[in-house]
């Protein structure tokens, strides 16, 4: 990835992050935390992998995503209006009555969301099923789908995991945002679902682990997914909270609203990560 | 007289599949484990490129189901219906309901005529917990050529569509002249006195009983109400304002299946009295299908009974 692209696409995903805070701020409720953390893999995936057109979202032959980790809506509503699903001002509508922006992605009313999730553990069996489709009916398109490292905790995800690879869904791709932390606590505390790529590996996928806030590194990951002939489970290290100082890798923040004061310190600390990426102000 | 054919629905429903795989290759089957008991192994056999087996993995069944809609694709998933309406009953609300995908779920060993297995599978909780799901369509076929006609309707219907099989032989009791429309009850005796709404392997039970409330002088109109969501409102208003009583019958709790369903109508539109015929609250166990439907109170000189409760209570 030249300097440039890398440049665009950081400069892209910090304004998903504004999304993000502009969004949970004004809703007074959702999850900063786990969808701060996943800015990077989404911002890549809508402008630099999937084969997409904002003008028809239901193109039959388009590259889809499954936010099996439903909660992180707001990351994903901000990648998608950014890119032109949707007027960026329905943002700040994010679960109020009468909006599109419900709480979790609904498929029915969300131009660019290819599917209903939120519900853990549910959204990789969708992700593998449209998988199957496109093998059995012979289309090229390829799945993608995000799951938290508490969501792996559910059951259904393993029983997905071993039907992916029994299937042969070598054009299924799931993203782990691997960040350490859950609704209860540290996931290791909790009820550890490590060693992750371990798991996935033994199930029949093929894993690679990697730091998913850092672009080359997803850039060079996805790569290697579409030359291997099994699911892919990219293992993303990410910081929760990621580009917000008092929300990183805090656990408090996986479902809380920042008040008013809180807000005005994160987009000012947005604001100045966008400024030293576009070399605007000092 | 000639001995009357008996077949399964689960039958019905696996020889449709394989009809359907004959003159269309728009969709597919999906199984979990269990697909020579479903009877999805007919279509397994014939048309093996269009089968996969998702092992005993319901919830994920479902939930692979749903991607599969979600492209605008069809597909049938079966399992029994203890477990697809009842271990998946969250995936089946979540990932089919929410988004309303067209998804057809073809749940067979339904109800106490499970027989040996016993209670762990005789799931008489299907129709209720599916009766919750907005956007559900559930459909409780007769005989084998209720089925059959039934799942051709379904394949072509919208949303999800919750079919409800035995694994018991009943006897057939359409010919091939049956019209079968989803959410159109059928009447199938008229009668003035009482009304006798029944699904499934009660449908056969209640024209037997028409019978024997014929020997005793009283005139029931028995319906058939194959679809009990949504309910076919109209056949069952008509029936409470022209006979003054109803009856339901079913192999399944009277706990929120077809009896609350009719109730629910009739309450808030034409009050009259209900009697609902089924399990009463409580769970089956091991025996012969026939003698547990006996020992339950499920055939026709029940309904019979319930049919004179009902009249004794009419103002």
């Amino acid at each position: 990835m030249d300097a440039a692209t890398k440049k665009q696409l950081e400069i892209t995903a910090c304004r998903v992050r504004m999304g993000v805070i502009e969004g949970v701020h004004s809703a007074k409720a959702g999850h900063p935390g786990g969808s701060l953390s996943i800015a990077e893999i989404l911002t890549y995936l809508y402008f630099a992998q999937m084969h997409i057109d904002p003008q028809n979202p239901q193109w039959e032959d388009r590259d889809r995503l499954v936010l099996s980790k439903g909660h992180a809506a707001p990351a994903l509503y901000a990648v998608l209006a950014e890119r032109g699903y949707f007027d960026p001002a329905l943002l700040g509508t994010l679960r109020q009555i009468g909006s599109i922006l419900q709480g979790h992605p609904d498929m029915k009313h969300i131009p660019g969301v290819d599917m209903s999730a939120g519900s853990l553990g549910q959204g990789i069996s969708a992700a593998a099923g449209m998988a199957l489709s496109a093998k059995h009916f012979g289309k090229n398109y390829r799945v993608y789908t995000i799951l938290g490292d508490g969501e792996i905790e559910e059951g259904q995800v393993w029983e997905a995991a071993m039907f992916a690879a029994n299937k042969g869904l070598s054009n299924l791709t799931a993203f782990v945002d691997y960040n350490g932390l859950q609704i209860d606590g540290a996931i290791g505390e909790v009820n550890s679902p490590e060693p992750i790529d371990q798991k996935f590996a033994a199930f029949g996928w093929h894993t690679i682990s990697i730091d998913g806030n850092d672009f080359d590194a997803i850039e060079s990951a996805l790569r290697e997914a579409e030359t291997v002939d099994k699911p892919v489970a990219i293992v993303a290290k990410t910081v929760k909270g990621k580009g917000v100082s008092y929300m990183e890798n805090s656990v408090g923040w996986h479902g809380v609203a920042p008040n008013d004061e809180q807000y005005e310190q994160a987009m000012a600390e947005l604001n100045a990560a966008m400024a030293a990426l576009t070399g605007e102000g000092e | 007289m000639a001995e009357v054919k008996k077949v399964a629905t689960r039958a019905g429903f696996g020889s449709a599949l394989v009809e359907l795989g004959a003159v269309r290759d728009d969709f597919v089957v999906l199984d979990a484990d269990l697909a020579a008991a479903t009877q999805t192994g007919k279509f397994k056999s014939a048309y093996p490129d269009r089968f996969y087996d998702c092992g005993i993995a319901e919830q994920n069944m479902i939930g692979v189901a749903a991607g599969i809609a979600a492209t605008g694709k069809k597909v049938i998933c079966s399992s029994f219906a203890m477990f697809a309406a009842g271990r998946a009953f969250e995936q089946v609300r979540n990932s089919l309901g929410y988004p309303h995908l067209h998804v057809v779920i073809g749940a067979t060993h339904a109800g106490i005529s499970v027989g040996e297995d016993g209670a762990t599978h005789q799931c008489c909780e299907d129709i209720a917990l599916m009766r919750t799901i907005p956007g559900m369509t559930i459909i409780n076929p007769a005989d084998e050529t209720e089925a059959k006609l039934a799942v051709k309707a379904a394949l072509d219907a919208d949303g999800p569509v919750y079919m409800r099989f035995g694994r018991l032989a009943v006897p057939v009791i359409f010919g091939e002249d049956y019209h079968f429309t989803i959410g159109k009850g059928v009447q199938l005796k008229d009668g003035g006195d009482v009304t006798v709404i029944a699904t499934g392997l009660m449908v056969n039970e209640a024209l037997e009983a028409y019978e024997l409330l014929q020997a005793e002088g009283i005139s029931a109109r028995i319906i058939n109400m194959h679809t009990i969501k949504p309910l076919d409102q109209e056949i069952v208003l008509k029936a409470a304002k022209e006979t003054g009583a109803i009856v339901t019958a079913e192999e399944h709790s009277v706990v929120g299946g077809l009896g609350s369903a009719v109730s629910e109508a009739v309450c808030e539109q034409f009050p009259v009295p209900v009697v609902k015929l089924g399990v009463y609250d409580v769970f089956g166990h091991s025996g012969p299908a026939p003698k547990l439907l006996d020992e339950f109170g499920l055939r026709a000189v029940h309904i019979a009974e319930k049919a004179k409760q009902a009249i004794a209570l009419k103002k």
